[in-house]
């Protein structure tokens, strides 16, 4: 099975650990990914402002590069959605009826992390630990456009002295919404100052979600009101083993489980 | 007498001024979570809600591909009731005919049911511009009348107010318009209730005109159907001699049965209850019995332009039930107002736009208010997808404004989709973003960003680019380049 690895525009440019990381997870699993290097961004924020015309040159750049492989993951609930949701709405709205069933098929291979980890690759282990108070944000797009439903708390409950906390209302959008976010920033703001008042009232450390600009909005709220808890997307957590938290030890103290580092791949099937 | 949504600044404006009434926030959290809740209880106990949604959506897209041939039928079989059709392209004509109808019976006042079709044409207004007085008797719209104020929402339009707000509305202004409260009225809503009753039982009885609207007419039989909660859209619709209703050409349903669908749709999604109070059907005239002369005007008012547009007018299929406003993140902290329409929330984001053209400010802006989280498709009871809808109008806005002075926003956007064409593009900005990201590599945080990206950074801490983007880290580790 050839997989391709989507990293989309945002995280690879400005959150390089996200797709770094899901290279660690899937190699920690045996898969062999691959970043084709002509991708670029699927569209999303120009089709969700109104730029359809904007947005079709990408879904038909999408559809090249991506089309022969068995296999695409996405760290991004939001960019699978609209490219599984709005790319073929684009083509034929622009008259492009071929290109519309071309990516109609591309899109049918395009997967969110979570579904790749759980319903294409069947594991809920992927042998991470993460020893922190963790609370998980389901970003609109994953919950209602594709319906990952519980598969990324399924991967969160098996990571190991994880201390994972229900976030209250958890189901309400956080208020980023793409160009909404500036379009109508104070209703944003005002949407995001809640889901941070609930983040807060978890007492978790870390705020985990699939999605880096959700979470950038979020976080961005959190570490203005010097709330002391940190963002972190999914499959950053999930990449995370014993030696990851040993470095991170502020004491400075050595690593001191380097043995273990990869003993948990084994229990990944 | 009631405010007016004419001349409304663009969402973003009235959304800033309704987000820092914090009493208004606290109503509309209040009463937007209660209802919601109650909905997703009685939904719930339905194991074929998908199986009824579909019914209601596929009965209304064939309503809608067959409106001609329906509207005929409606017009011949409330004709052959006894009733008298008339037909308004839009809100004036609307006006005007229902003005000379309530001329022509002598009568310088009128009690209304709550309508929603009323309420979009302004008539209210235009029968107090022609001397006659127009009463709401539904609850909620008698405290928006009374209060001088705009209605926030389909179903409750006084949501944005609460008990102590009513009692001091009431206490107010009841007495100038007829029976007044009574001395020392609190605000338990027993005793509120008590004196809006006794307030409009003495226009019930003295009203010789009644203005309703409808939720359904059957085209089969000439039937027109009205759905409430208090008992006032009863006395209305039987006590006057005459009635007069105003229906969007949208409402048609073919046949009687075809209520056993939306009869279980429409209580579940808006009141959440498992059936409304009281369900009125009228078919034209009956000799001896409630009204002896029956106007229906069948309003068009922009409902065939939306008609026109394939993607868009699947938005004519809703029933105004407001579930979508009551969970809706946006509306709950915004309110109704700032969408500039009796009809506010997700529905009227993109209902408006449609029945009205997208030539005003605030008609403009409404497609994009919203987060795009989809929480309204889901509760949708006709299965209307409007977060697509929402999509599909912002296109119409941006493409409408192709070819003149481009904004800031379109060139940007043309820009950004330029560079994304063509990955070397994108690498080379990508190039710049990690320069900037070494500049600022001690800080975690951006806390302020220049001209229009401070909307961002107002409230909001910015991420700093990193230094290396993954694309750079691949080509190095994965492809040794």
């Amino acid at each position: 099975m050839r997989v391709a690895l989507f990293a989309t525009c945002f995280n690879d440019s400005m959150w390089p650990e996200t797709p770094k990381a899901v290279v660690t997870i899937l190699e920690r699993l045996g898969v062999t990914v691959e970043f084709p290097l002509e991708q670029t961004c699927c569209g999303q924020m120009f089709t969700n402002t109104g730029y359809a015309r904007e947005a079709l040159p990408l879904v038909e750049r999408f559809a090249d590069v991506f089309g022969e492989y068995d296999a695409v993951v996405a760290p991004s609930g939001s960019c699978v959605g609209s490219v599984r949701h709005q790319h073929a709405t684009v083509a034929s709205g622009c008259d492009r009826p071929a290109l519309a069933d071309r990516a109609r098929t591309t899109a049918g291979k395009v997967f969110e992390l979570s579904e790749l980890l759980v319903d294409v690759l069947g594991v809920t282990d992927v042998g991470a630990t993460f020893p922190h108070r963790v609370t998980y944000h389901p970003t609109c797009h994953s919950l209602r456009m594709l319906r990952v439903a519980d598969k990324p708390l399924r991967l969160l409950r098996e990571v190991r002295g994880i201390d994972l906390v229900d976030l209250p209302s958890a189901e309400e959008c956080c208020g980023f919404g793409g160009t909404f976010a500036m379009k109508n920033s104070d209703t944003s703001v005002a949407m995001g100052s809640d889901k941070a008042h609930h983040v807060r009232e978890t007492r978790a450390e870390v705020l985990v979600a699939g999605d880096n600009s959700c979470l950038a909005h979020v976080g961005g709220l959190l570490t203005r009101q010097r709330s002391g808890v940190r963002v972190m997307h999914l499959a950053e957590v999930l990449a995370s083993t014993e030696r990851d938290f040993a470095v991170d030890n502020e004491l400075g103290d050595p690593p001191a489980a380097t043995t273990t580092q990869h003993t948990d791949t084994e229990a990944t099937t | 007498m009631s405010g007016t949504f004419i001349g409304m600044p663009k969402f973003q404006t009235a959304a800033k001024e309704a987000l820092g009434n914090s009493q208004q926030r606290r109503n509309l959290q209040h009463a937007t979570h209660t209802i919601r809740e109650k909905r997703a209880r009685v939904v719930e106990e339905l194991d074929d809600w998908e199986g009824l949604r579909q019914a209601g959506a596929d009965i209304k897209d064939n309503v809608l591909s067959h409106l001609d041939t329906y509207l005929v039928q409606l017009e011949e079989s409330l004709t052959r009731a006894g009733a008298t059709v008339h037909w308004a392209g839009d809100a004036a004509e609307a006006n005007e005919i229902v003005t000379s109808l309530v001329r022509a019976t002598g009568a310088d006042e009128v009690v209304k049911v709550k309508s929603m079709a009323t309420q979009e044409i302004g008539l209210n207004e235009a029968l107090e511009e022609a001397g006659i007085a127009a009463w709401e008797t539904d609850l909620a719209e008698l405290i928006v009348q009374l209060g001088h104020d705009r209605p926030s929402h389909i179903l409750v339009p006084a949501i944005h107010r609460n008990r102590a707000e009513i009692r001091e509305i009431f206490l107010r202004e009841m007495g100038h318009v007829g029976t007044p409260p009574p001395a020392g009225l609190t605000s338990e809503p027993r005793e509120l209730a008590e004196a809006a009753r006794v307030h409009l039982r003495e226009k019930f009885l003295r009203a010789k005109v009644a203005i309703s609207g409808a939720n359904f007419a059957i085209a089969e039989t000439g039937t027109l159907v009205v759905v409430e909660s208090e008992g006032n859209g009863r006395m209305c619709l039987t006590l006057p001699e005459t009635l007069i209703s105003v229906v969007g050409i949208e409402k048609v349903l073919p046949r009687l049965e075809d209520l056993e669908v939306f009869m279980q749709l429409l209580p579940r999604s808006s009141t959440g209850e498992r059936m409304n109070p009281y369900t009125s059907t009228w078919t034209g005239i009956t000799p001896g019995d409630g009204p002896q002369q029956v106007h229906v005007v069948l309003l068009d008012n922009g409902r065939t332009d939306a008609l026109a547009d394939t993607v868009g007018r699947q938005a004519l299929r809703c029933i105004r039930c407001s579930a979508c406003l009551n969970v809706c993140p946006v509306y709950e902290r915004v309110g109704g107002h700032a969408y500039g329409s009796v009809y506010p929330g997700p529905i009227g984001a993109i209902l408006n736009p449609q029945l009205r053209g997208t030539t005003s400010e605030v008609d403009q802006s409404l497609p994009y208010a919203s987060s795009l989280c989809g929480a309204c498709g889901d509760v949708c009871p006709v299965k209307i997808e409007i977060p697509d809808l929402l999509v599909h109008l912002r296109t119409r806005v941006v493409d409408e404004h192709r070819g003149g002075m481009p904004s800031g926003e379109e060139i940007a956007m043309k820009g950004a989709a330029w560079m994304f064409s063509d990955h070397r593009r994108w690498e080379k900005a990508q190039k710049g973003a990690e320069l900037g990201g070494r500049m600022f590599r001690k800080k975690d945080t951006i806390g302020r960003l220049p001209g229009p990206l401070s909307a961002w950074s107002d409230a909001r801490d910015a991420p700093v680019p990193p230094a290396e983007s993954f694309r750079t880290w691949w080509k190095r580790e994965k492809e040794g380049q």
